[in-house]
C-alpha cells in the first residue's frame, strides 16, 4: 500500500504500469484515472491535478480605486504534471462552492519554469466578474484541489543560460500581464543569467498604483542588483508612449519584445512597433461585447442586438432570436441535431464566448467555454459559437 | 389540434387549454428542480460511483479467493455493473450531470460497462426513444424490433416466439441493446440499408473487442489457474445485470394500461401533448430506496420521460407532485410492485405471440385509477 501512498511517479514503475496498456484495457471502458481519483485526487495516471500548498496575499485591493485583490498560490501537482516554460499558461478548473459546477479558467504561471512534478506558482488577481478568479484569490486554502492542463502557450522564452543568443530582451506589461514576463526574468535570474554577456533586460510595467504593484519588493531588488536587468515602473496616469520606449530602447522595433497587459496598452504598443515581427503578444479570449437588450418577453421570440459567430466555419449572422441551430441552417450550416426540444443532447456545442439564452428558461449565460444544445438556445447579444 | 375525436379518447378527455395548462405546471416542477441543481445531486453521483469503484475492485480481487470467495466476487461484480449502467450510466448519458462541467460525468464523453457503445445508444436511447416515446412505427423501443408488444403491430406467425425471443434477449440484453442500432427489421423490411450499417461498425466491434477482453481474457488470465472460474463469474455477473436491466426496463412501457399512439396522432403535437403522451405511455415501479437505486431510479419511468434530464435522484420527490397533477387532470399514473408490473408483461408476451388483442384500452378515470389488477382482467 505505501506505493500507492505517495503519488506515483512518472517515470517509476507504479506510473508506468497505470500508464501502460494493460491498466487502460482492464479499466476499458472509464481508464485508470476514473478508478484513482476516486481514493485519491492527487492519484493520477494521466490527468493533472494540483494541491494549494500556500496562499500569498500580494496586494489587499482598494475598493476606492477600483482596484482588485492579488493572492499567489503555491500549488503541488500531480507526478503528471509534465512542467512548464516560462511564459506558460495552464488552464484551471474548480467546482465553486454553492453551484457544484466546474468552471475553467487560464492563468499565467507567475514562477520560473518548472520540473515535471515540480512546484510552481500562479499570481491572480480577483477580477469582479471573475468567479473563478475570485474564488482562488478568496477562498482557495491549503489542501484545495484544482483541475489543471498540462501547460500551454507559445509565449515563452526562447533563450535561456542553457541556449544564450545575444538578443536583448524586453518585456513590456500592465497590471497582472506582469505574470508571464515575471516567470522569465525569474527563470533568467534563477539559472545563472547575470547580465555579463552583454545582453541587458528591460521591463517596463504599469500599473495603477504603488499600493496595487504586485512583485514590488523583488522587482526592487531585481532592480538594485547587478544583473543587466531594468525595471522602469510607469503608475496611474503615465500611459505607454511610444517617445518614452524610443528613449529606453532606441531599437525597440528590431528588439525580442513580450507584451502581456489590458487591451488599451496592446492597443497602444502594437501600433508602435508597426508590425514587426520582434513583437510577442499573450492574450487569452477576445472579449465579446455585452449582452445587447432584449426586448419582449422571455417566452416569446424577442428583438436581440448582436453578431453570431460560428468560429469553426468562420461564418457570421446577425443574432435574431431564433434558435442558434435555425441560425446555423438559415447559413447552409450541417450541425448535428436530434429531437429539437432541448431532452436528446445531440446539438450539444461549445460556446466559447458571448450571452446567449435558454428559450425554454429564459435563463441567459454569459460564461465561456460553456455546453449548450443548440436547439434550445439562442443569442442574447454577440457570441461565439464553436461550430 | 386536427383530431379532436382522438382527444377525447386517448387524452382523457383533457381539452387543448387544459393540456397547454398540465405543460405549464410539468414546465414549472421542472424549472424548480432545474433550479435547485448543485452540490447535494454532485455528492450523490460521486457516491455512488465510488461504491460502484469499490464494489468493482472487491469484486474483480474475491476472484482470487478459491471457492469461498467466488460467490461474493459475483455478487459484487454484478452489482457493480448494474450500478454502472443503470444509475451511472444511463442517467449520465443522458446528460443529467452535464451541468456539473465535470468530464468524468459528462454525457458526449462517458461510456458504459456493456458491449454496447454509449455513442450509439444516445442515438437510438436519448433522440428517438425519448422523442417519439409509444409511437407506434417511430418508437424502435415498442417491441425493439424483435417482439409484439402492441396490437397496432401487424401479426405474423414468426410472433408465436414471442415468449422465447423475450427470454432470450432477456439473457443476452446487453448484445441486443448494442445491436439494436443496427435495426435489422429495418434492414429486413426494406426501409434501411445494410450499407447504412457500415459507420456503425468499427466503433462496435471496438467496443465488444474490449469488453470481451477485460472479462473474458485479462482479469481470469490474471487470477492464473482459477482462470476457468473468473471467466465462469463474470459472465454470470454480466448475466445478472443482464435480467436485472430487462426486467426493469420491460416494466417501464410494457405494463397493461400503458398508452401507445400512431403517427397520425401524434402530428402537430404541442409541448402539453408530448408530456402527456411521456405520462401515458410510461409505467413506474413501486419498490424500496435500494431497489430505486438498483433501478437507476428507472422505477419512475414517468417522471424520467417527463424529465429526461435531470438528475434521476430526484424523480422520488417529483413523483409526488406529478402523482397530484395526474389526479386533478383525470389520468392515470401507473405504478405497481415489480411482481405485478412483470407478471403484467409476461402476459401481454404471450398475448401478443397470438393474432389480435385490444386496440384500445377503456379510458380510466379518476384518482389512482389504474392498477394492476383493474387492467390485468
Amino acid at each position: 500500500m505505501s506505493a500507492l501512498i505517495s503519488p506515483p511517479a512518472p517515470g517509476g514503475p507504479v506510473g508506468r504500469l497505470l500508464r501502460s496498456r494493460l491498466a487502460a484495457a482492464l479499466t476499458t471502458p472509464h481508464g485508470v484515472d476514473r478508478y484513482l481519483e476516486r481514493f485519491n485526487p492527487m492519484w493520477a495516471a494521466h490527468e493533472v491535478r494540483a494541491r494549494v500548498v500556500s496562499v500569498h496575499r500580494e496586494t489587499t485591493g482598494d475598493a476606492a480605486t477600483g482596484s482588485a485583490p492579488v493572492a499567489t498560490l503555491t500549488l503541488q501537482p500531480t507526478s503528471t504534471w509534465r512542467g512548464h516554460r516560462a511564459g506558460q499558461h495552464v488552464l484551471v478548473g474548480v467546482e465553486l462552492p454553492g453551484s457544484a459546477k466546474r468552471h475553467t479558467r487560464a492563468f499565467s504561471i507567475s514562477s520560473a519554469a518548472s520540473a515535471p512534478g515540480e512546484q510552481f506558482t500562479l499570481t491572480i488577481r480577483a477580477h469582479d466578474e471573475g468567479q473563478v478568479s475570485s474564488y482562488l484569490v478568496r477562498e482557495a486554502q491549503p489542501g484545495t484541489i484544482l483541475h489543471l492542463s498540462q501547460a500551454q502557450g507559445e509565449f515563452t522564452l526562447v533563450e535561456s543560460p542553457a541556449t544564450p543568443t545575444i538578443s536583448r530582451l524586453l518585456f513590456i506589461t500592465g497590471g497582472s500581464g506582469i505574470t508571464p514576463a515575471m516567470s522569465m526574468v525569474r527563470t533568467l535570474l534563477r539559472d545563472g543569467y547575470d547580465g555579463h554577456a552583454g545582453r541587458r533586460v528591460t521591463f517596463l510595467h504599469f500599473a495603477r498604483s504603488p499600493e496595487d504593484q504586485i512583485f514590488a519588493d523583488e522587482l526592487a531588488r531585481i532592480a538594485a542588483a547587478d544583473n543587466g536587468v531594468e525595471v522602469h515602473l510607469r503608475y496611474g496616469d503615465q500611459l505607454f508612449s511610444e517617445f518614452e520606449l524610443r528613449r529606453l530602447v532606441p531599437d525597440y522595433k528590431e528588439t525580442d519584445t513580450w507584451l502581456c497587459g489590458p487591451p488599451g496598452l496592446v492597443e497602444l504598443v502594437t501600433a508602435a512597433y508597426d508590425g514587426s515581427s520582434r513583437l510577442r503578444m499573450e492574450f487569452f479570449k477576445p472579449a465579446v461585447a455585452r449582452a445587447a437588450v432584449s426586448t419582449g418577453s422571455t417566452t416569446e421570440r424577442s428583438a436581440v442586438e448582436g453578431e453570431v459567430s460560428f468560429t469553426r466555419s468562420g461564418t457570421t449572422t446577425a443574432a435574431t432570436g431564433a434558435s442558434l441551430l435555425e441560425q446555423a441552417e438559415e447559413l447552409g450550416l450541417k450541425p448535428e441535431f436530434g429531437c429539437r426540444m432541448g431532452i436528446c443532447f445531440s446539438c450539444t456545442r461549445t460556446k466559447t464566448a458571448g450571452t446567449v439564452r435558454n428559450v425554454l428558461t429564459g435563463e441567459e449565460s454569459s460564461l465561456p467555454d460553456e455546453e449548450i444544445r443548440i436547439c434550445v438556445t439562442a443569442a442574447a447579444g454577440d457570441c461565439h459559437i464553436d461550430l | 389540434m386536427s383530431t379532436d375525436t382522438l382527444t377525447d379518447e386517448k387524452y382523457h378527455g383533457l381539452t387543448a387549454e387544459q393540456i397547454d395548462q398540465l405543460g405549464a405546471e410539468l414546465d414549472a416542477l421542472r424549472q424548480r428542480v432545474l433550479a435547485d441543481l448543485g452540490e447535494d445531486d454532485a455528492a450523490y453521483l460521486r457516491k455512488v460511483v465510488t461504491t460502484q469503484r469499490k464494489l468493482e475492485i472487491a469484486g474483480r480481487a474475491l476472484f482470487y479467493l478459491p471457492v469461498v470467495g467466488w460467490l461474493p466476487a459475483v455478487a459484487c461484480l454484478s452489482v457493480s455493473k448494474i450500478l454502472d449502467n443503470m444509475e451511472i450510466g444511463h442517467n449520465v448519458m443522458h446528460g443529467q450531470y452535464d451541468f456539473l462541467g465535470d468530464p468524468a460525468f459528462n454525457s458526449r464523453m462517458f461510456d458504459w460497462d456493456t458491449v454496447c457503445p454509449g455513442e450509439q445508444w444516445k442515438y437510438s436511447h436519448n433522440y428517438i426513444h425519448h422523442t417519439f416515446t409509444n409511437i407506434v412505427g417511430k418508437d424502435r423501443d415498442v417491441g425493439y424490433g424483435i417482439l409484439r408488444m402492441d396490437p397496432e403491430q401487424k401479426w405474423h406467425p414468426y410472433y408465436l416466439g414471442n415468449p422465447l425471443y423475450a427470454f432470450l434477449l432477456m439473457t443476452f440484453f446487453e448484445w441486443g441493446v448494442a445491436l439494436h442500432d443496427l435495426e435489422v427489421e429495418n434492414i429486413v423490411s426494406g426501409k434501411r440499408k445494410l450499407a447504412d450499417n457500415k459507420p456503425l461498425y468499427p466503433g462496435l466491434m471496438r467496443k465488444i473487442r474490449r469488453q470481451a477482453l477485460k472479462d473474458y481474457v485479462l482479469f481470469p488470465a490474471l487470477t492464473g489457474p482459477l482462470f476457468p472460474l473468473t471467466f465462469a463469474g463474470n459472465a454470470v455477473a454480466n448475466l445478472v445485470r443482464n435480467v436485472w436491466a430487462f426486467n426493469i426496463i420491460f416494466c417501464g412501457h410494457f405494463p397493461a394500461g400503458v398508452a401507445s399512439f400512431s403517427v397520425e396522432e401524434t402530428e402537430n403535437e404541442t409541448r402539453g401533448h408530448w408530456y402527456l403522451r411521456q405520462m401515458l405511455g410510461s409505467a413506474n415501479i413501486k419498490g424500496s430506496k435500494l431497489m430505486h437505486v438498483m433501478s437507476g431510479n428507472l422505477s419512475h419511468q414517468i417522471e424520467h420521460h417527463l424529465f429526461p434530464d435531470l438528475p434521476a435522484r430526484r424523480y422520488p420527490e417529483m413523483a409526488v407532485e406529478v402523482q397530484e397533477i395526474c389526479e386533478r387532470y383525470g389520468l392515470p399514473y401507473n405504478t405497481g410492485r415489480l411482481h405485478q408490473q412483470l407478471w403484467s408483461v409476461f402476459k401481454k408476451i404471450c398475448r401478443y405471440s397470438l393474432p389480435g388483442g385490444d386496440a384500445k384500452v377503456a379510458p380510466v378515470r379518476g384518482p389512482g385509477a389504474v392498477t394492476e389488477d383493474s387492467l390485468a382482467a
